[in-house]
């Protein structure tokens, strides 16, 4: 979603510099070529979605080509034109992150949705809900942390997280009402991010809570997890 | 100075008609091919048109409403939305938030006026994040006409919240996506909810499954 207001008609124009390239009808490869535009052709590029690009001949004619086509085009100057994809670079250099985990949390079946950001690649800081499920009550925790990344470089890529949150327990319906109750907990965390394909992530995961209860002793709670990430 | 005016005088025709100005900026911009090969390009300042100003739709959100069979609860109507974001042209991640009211069992309905739930317990709400994946990426023809259509797997994770308990669930489904347009897609889904009950005594797998129809939009 960016385009400058004004310049809504105008839109990136590249030169086929292949011998000829692809449209299919739709964005992915599954969907039919219908059409081919030969070297020399200037064509505008309109939008994207995921790999494809949506592109207009001279004649008007729109379809989809595939990001490693677009590779093969020229700008208008005549320079490579430069596509980016998504590599293991953009892991390194990654900004923002948003994940799902699922995972136990001291027996509980656990759910966690967590978005990141990264100061720099070694640094970064993030936000998480989960719900935990268990036999006798249900959890909901929202937590903020700072991780570190001390080998941002490598694929399998390891962090260490110190953050703080609250955590809301209500018993379930089943049992003896007893009343809902709100904590403070603080977390350690030693995990690894794993880069996949793409935007891919895979995340593992381990975090030691420490719930401040109101009643004499603290809890210590351990938890499990692993899930997905992409990253922007 | 003389190319300073020009775009000074562009600038003021893309205030006075956006329309104009496509027309004017395409035909002026476009180099003009000799006959043999050479080409000569217009000594026209061009607006820096980057990658960054192609627009990506690789988000999709939309409504849905339909049927859902709430187990030992009859069949109750049920509306939600979702938002999915497009890793790849294949796979997609979505979270949906749905929302039903369980009608009687069989056996409120036969007893009279007994009953097992509470208005409030009825209500049927759960959320899930599930991933999809493009199975089938084709046309649908309707009339003479072709639309893009795809037919996708999806399945995932998530909570229910049912008489007051909430219960880890399971989904799995199957959907299709017809895309009349770039922007918009008409969504048929079928879903089954599954959770581990105890409310009616013994523990057991409830299958609650679900006939939505939805749409969405790309952005």
């Amino acid at each position: 979603m960016s385009n400058a207001a004004w310049a809504k008609n105008e839109y990136l124009k590249v030169i086929v510099a292949d011998p000829f390239i692809e449209m299919h009808s739709g964005p992915a490869s599954g969907y039919p070529v219908f059409h081919v535009v030969e070297r020399g052709e200037k064509i505008e590029v309109l939008k994207k979605k995921t790999d494809w690009f949506k592109v207009r001949t001279r004649k008007g004619v729109e379809g989809w080509v595939h990001h490693n086509e677009m590779l093969q085009t020229l700008t208008l100057n005549g320079k490579k034109a430069r596509f980016p994809d998504t590599t293991i670079e953009g892991f390194r250099n990654r900004t923002w992150e948003i994940g799902l985990q699922s995972g136990d949390f001291e027996g509980a079946a656990s759910i966690t949705l967590y978005g990141s950001y990264y100061f720099t690649p070694t640094l970064s800081t993030e936000i998480s809900f989960s719900q935990a499920i268990g036999n006798f009550s249900s959890n909901l925790l929202a937590n903020v942390r700072l991780s570190a990344h001390p080998f941002p470089e490598w694929r399998v890529s390891p962090f260490f997280a110190l953050g703080v949150g609250i955590i809301d327990t209500s018993p379930k319906g089943t049992l003896v009402q007893t009343v809902d109750r709100q904590d403070t907990l603080s977390h350690v965390s030693i995990g690894t991010d794993i880069y996949l394909t793409k935007r891919f992530i895979l995340r593992l995961e381990y975090n030691n809570f420490k719930v401040f209860t109101s009643r004499n002793d603290n809890e210590e709670v351990q938890e499990w997890k692993a899930g997905f990430a992409v990253f922007f | 100075m003389e190319s300073r005016f020009r775009s000074l005088f562009l600038t003021s025709l893309i205030l006075l008609s956006a329309t104009l100005l496509h027309m004017q900026v395409s035909h002026a911009a476009d180099p003009v091919e000799l006959k043999n090969g050479q080409i000569i390009q217009p000594e026209l300042k061009r607006r820096k048109i980057t990658l960054a100003d192609i627009d990506t739709e690789d988000y999709e959100i939309g409504i849905y409403a339909g049927a859902l069979s709430i187990e030992d609860f009859g069949v109750n109507a049920v509306y939600g939305a979702k938002i999915a974001y497009h890793v790849t042209e294949n796979i997609f991640a979505e979270f949906t938030l749905g929302q039903s009211t369980a009608s009687k069992t069989s056996f409120e309905l036969l007893s009279g006026g007994l009953q097992l739930l509470t208005d409030d317990e009825r209500d049927f709400t759960y959320y899930n994040i599930s991933v999809g994946y493009n199975l089938l990426a084709g046309e649908s023809f309707f009339g003479s006409r072709a639309y893009n259509s795809d037919l996708y797997i999806i399945g995932g994770i998530g909570s229910t919240n049912f008489a007051d308990n909430d219960n880890f669930t399971w989904n799995i489904g199957v959907g299709f996506r017809f895309v009349p347009k770039d922007w918009f897609a008409i969504h048929i889904d079928v879903r089954d909810h599954m959770f581990k009950s105890e409310l009616l005594g013994s523990s057991k797998l409830t299958h609650n499954l679900e006939l939505t129809t939805g749409i969405t939009f790309f952005f």
